[in-house]
């Protein structure tokens, strides 16, 4: 019995390590091209191991194109991009957990149904409207169609629903509009759900590239994710500082993910109960 | 004034379910009536009716001698604590017992005073700066309470705020809820399910069993003048006893009843209540059942079992053609019995009940 409970955690662990590290391993080899500046990246067998490490690539990043603009770019659209999801999301998923009212039930139904649809699907229709509202070429064109979805309604209403009748019926009595039982009760008691849905949408936003590429035509408006291409035209494909790039796009958002982990994961807890 | 009048208030459900069938009741300002029945029996739905968290579907609440039908929760003047203590987990017990008078627009002096005078009231001022999660249930009752007295509202309304509560806490608890209702002379309605907190706080108590009201009284009549046998049932530990028995016949307003044993008790009733050959059932409560010598109007039993409360025992014995056993309670030391022994029960006349085949006392 103990040897094959042995064997079970064997295999577990050994099936845990392989998707590991097929999940590190891009970009442990990004990071390993990033920091060599010698040996061919096109050999083969390819070297796993940096060569020469130094952080050449990466001043030389910083020399080719205006990076701390790009991250200034990246910050207020994911920032933005954030703030107006969670205020909207949780006003949309409020009523949907927590009112009565005719017609809710298909309210619901129409939004999770725009699950099936892939984003890539929108971007006809989400660039005329654009263009008419005069937004083409704004942060606000880039995060108009971001602010809303439905996997984030989804979250927040199961959220909602989670919170106990009683605290809502409290608020009631002490004097509380719905407007107060919203604001003042029920969104601190979400806060480890509202980080999840936060961080999802942050990962998501920093890493967008096809739609702030269509969006924005001005190279000093471009977010990191569409910025740092430029890379490969200025040193006519420079693989070493296009690797040096990338990574210092990623970091950003791995350092964030780190420290905001523990919410994350406190959200996912109260998902699955 | 906070003198509350139900009309004929009647309650369904979206589903169309019906769950309260025209209550009519008058509670009189600082009164402090307890709903007290089963679980499901309505009384907490009425509660939140009161309250205006749940919708009257017919009839008329007057709160203070206005109609309150269609007033919002907060506008009615009452406050309201709940089973679950419904203390906003985020906020410090200061800023809990505060929310509604910020939410009224008092200023910061005011709320402060109001707060420190409930805290002192219910001494709680030291775990003011303290957040719900770091109290014990008994400090989280008294927070939520206190919530409940900074309002100073016409009337307090309690959900089974004691159920959650171990059985020291809750005695502790009963007592100060007492004294409170003595200091602020407040009307109060009080839900529970424990029929020894509805007898020990409520001036008046109003017994509810599937949507309706069984009775209405002091908890001193229904005890002793139960209504129905769903009262007589349902206050009093252990229950009354009610033994099966056929009328065979009424004389002069004195009825003889054959229990299932066959033994023969006579006793007075209304000649025009009770008819001979009907089937009735005969009420007693243990405390007045003796136990002695074999004479008129006895019933012989063998013990089953004997518990042991301390200050009294209570002795189960069991009567020839009956299911249920008969609770009889003896003072420790008195001719103490023990399982197996033969006994007769005298049942004094003046303590018995009659309950008719639909259950309504006769006697």
């Amino acid at each position: 019995m103990n040897s094959r409970i042995i064997l079970t955690r064997l295999g577990q662990y050994l099936l845990l390590s392989a998707l590991a590290v097929l999940c590190v391993f891009p970009f442990w080899w990004t990071l390993v091209t990033a920091i060599s500046t010698e040996g061919n990246i096109f050999a083969f067998p390819p070297t796993f191991w940096p060569q020469a490490p130094s952080l050449d690539n990466f001043i030389e990043v910083f020399s080719a194109i205006p990076m701390w603009l790009f991250y200034r770019n990246s910050l207020i659209i994911t920032l933005s991009t954030v703030f107006w999801k969670l205020l909207i999301c949780s006003l949309a998923a409020y009523p949907l957990a927590r009112m009565k009212f005719t017609g809710s039930k298909l309210v619901f139904g129409v939004i999770i149904a725009t699950m099936v649809l892939p984003s890539e699907v929108n971007f006809l229709t989400n660039f005329i409207t654009l263009t008419r509202l005069g937004l083409v070429n704004t942060y606000t064109g880039v995060i108009l169609p971001n602010v809303v979805n439905a996997v984030s309604i989804l979250l927040l209403k199961q959220a909602f629903e989670e919170v106990p009748q009683d605290l809502i019926d409290a608020a009631r009595v002490d004097g509380a509009s719905e407007w107060i039982i919203f604001w003042k009760v029920l969104l601190p008691l979400i806060t480890p759900w509202l980080a999840t849905v936060g961080i999802l949408s942050a990962v998501e936003a920093w890493n967008e590239y096809i739609w702030p590429s269509i969006v924005l035509s001005k190279p000093e408006s471009f977010p990191l994710s569409a910025g740092v291409l430029y890379l490969r035209g200025t040193f006519g494909s420079s693989t070493r500082v296009v690797a040096a790039g990338t990574i210092l796009t990623i970091v950003p958002v791995l350092i964030a993910f780190l420290f905001t982990q523990r919410f994350f994961m406190r959200g996912m807890d109260g998902a699955v109960k | 004034m906070a003198q509350i009048k139900l009309t004929n208030i009647v309650k369904h459900f979206d589903d169309g379910n019906a769950v309260i069938h025209g209550i009519d009741l008058d509670i009189a300002d600082g009164e402090f009536v307890v709903f007290v029945g089963p679980s499901g029996c309505g009384k907490s739905t009425l509660l939140r009716m009161i309250a205006g968290l749940e919708t009257i579907t017919s009839g008329e609440l007057c709160i203070g001698g206005q109609r309150a039908n269609d007033i919002a929760p907060a506008q009615r003047g009452l406050a309201m604590v709940f089973q679950s203590y419904a203390l906003y987990p985020h906020m410090s017990v200061y800023e809990n017992m505060a929310f509604s008078l910020k939410l009224a627009g008092l200023k910061a002096e005011a709320i402060d005073a109001a707060v420190q005078q409930a805290a002192a009231v219910l001494q709680i001022t030291h775990l003011l700066k303290r957040k719900p999660k770091d109290l014990s249930g008994g400090q989280r009752q008294r927070v939520a309470i206190g919530r409940a007295i900074v309002r100073k509202p016409q009337v307090f309304l309690f959900d089974e705020p004691l159920s959650n509560l171990d059985a020291g806490l809750r005695v502790q608890m009963r007592l100060e809820l007492s004294r409170l209702h003595q200091e602020l002379g407040t009307t109060m309605i009080y839900v529970t399910h424990d029929q020894v907190e509805a007898m020990t706080l409520g001036q008046r108590i109003v017994v509810f069993n599937g949507g309706r009201i069984e009775q209405v009284g002091t908890p001193l009549e229904l005890y002793e003048r139960p209504a129905n046998l769903f009262v007589a049932g349902f206050l009093g530990a252990p229950k009354m006893n009610l033994l099966a028995a056929r009328v065979v016949s009424v004389t002069d307003s004195l009825a003889e009843l054959h229990l299932s044993d066959g033994s023969v008790v006579h006793l007075p009733v209304p000649t025009a209540t009770i008819q001979p050959l009907a089937t009735v059932k005969l009420g007693i409560r243990a405390e007045h059942i003796a136990i002695g010598p074999a004479g008129p109007d006895t019933v012989r039993a063998v013990v089953s079992v004997v518990e042991f409360l301390g200050d009294c025992c209570l002795v189960y014995v069991r009567m020839d053609g009956m299911a249920e056993l008969i609770a009889v309670k003896q003072a420790v030391g008195q001719g103490m019995l023990k399982a197996g022994d033969l006994c007769t029960l005298q049942l004094p006349i003046e303590h018995c009940h009659v309950f008719d085949s639909n259950g309504r006392s006769v006697r």
